[in-house]
């Protein structure tokens, strides 16, 4: 990975760390689309608050705006929450697989000692 | 759970002691882990973790990593944890290492197992550790997994242009 791609997941995260983004980021994906002042009105921040929030997500391509005569309209751009979601389920998948290897292991192990009355399996009907 | 952490579980069908052997001998934990490694399952004891240039650990073409690792506690049956990804002469601690814990629990039917990785940022703030550790974990999420992958699995999906 290079340093680029260092910097540009931290930037993300601590764009998406901050709560009031993320209220943000909520807002604006069931809205689907609008300006700071909409925003601004159902968060108990101000416009100008709202408008440096945004800046910063439009930065890390979290949000995307667009000019509309004298405002922007700005949305969320799902495909860089997906690559997130993408990445970060590579990541879990990676223990899961070694879970999944420790489990294999252990039960060959216990197949090869024995059912124990311990772990002895159930009659079935 | 911290943003900087990773919790999974799985259930196996075996007993507490066995599964205690599998993730903490040596000649076990190179068949799910690192291609070589060279550890005792007793806390304090250094060690290391190898992955070798194509191995299974997922090497590919890179060339061998070789991980320090020290075991914090090793509660036989009920608890092993260790520290990893420190700088190779350094002594790790929760500011240069990230903390692996496992913790069995017996379950009718054998044991769950529960993993916990931890402290993931103090390994990315050394820049060698950085590269070496998102290397070895393929990605450099790995920190921000717990609230990030929270975050985004609760947002509704489908509204996708």
């Amino acid at each position: 990975m290079t340093a680029t791609a260092l910097a540009e997941d931290d930037a993300l995260w601590a764009a998406v760390a901050d709560p009031t983004r993320r209220r943000v980021l909520d807002a604006l994906l069931e809205q689907g689309e609008a300006t700071t002042t909409t925003l601004a009105r159902g968060l108990p921040v101000t416009r100008q608050a709202v408008a440096k929030h945004l800046a910063v997500l439009d930065r890390v391509g979290l949000v995307a705006g667009r000019r509309r005569g004298r405002e922007v309209r700005y949305a969320v751009r799902p495909q860089r929450l997906d690559d997130a979601a993408e990445a970060m389920a590579q990541v879990a998948a990676q223990w899961d697989r070694r879970l999944a290897r420790i489990k294999r292991l252990a039960e060959s192990v216990q197949a090869e000692a024995g059912v124990d009355s311990q772990h002895r399996r159930r009659r079935t009907r | 759970m911290a943003a900087d952490s990773v919790e999974r579980e799985i259930l196996i069908r075996a007993s507490t002691e066995i599964v205690w052997g599998v993730i903490t001998q040596p000649e076990q934990i190179s068949r799910w882990f690192s291609d070589e490694a060279d550890v005792e399952g007793r806390a304090g004891a250094d060690g290391t973790l190898t992955w070798r240039r194509g191995g299974r650990g997922g090497g590919g073409d890179k060339p061998d990593a070789i991980v320090p690792i020290r075991v914090v506690e090793a509660e036989p049956f009920r608890r092993f944890s260790f520290r990893w990804n420190h700088p190779q002469e350094a002594q790790p601690d929760d500011g240069n290492s990230a903390l692996v814990e496992f913790i069995l629990t017996e379950e009718a039917g054998g044991t769950r197992l529960r993993v916990l990785e931890s402290g993931i940022d103090a390994v990315t703030h050394d820049q060698e550790g950085e590269a070496k550790y998102r290397e070895d974990h393929e990605h450099g999420w790995e920190k921000h997994l717990g609230e990030l992958l929270d975050y985004v699995a609760s947002k509704p999906r489908g509204a996708t242009p």
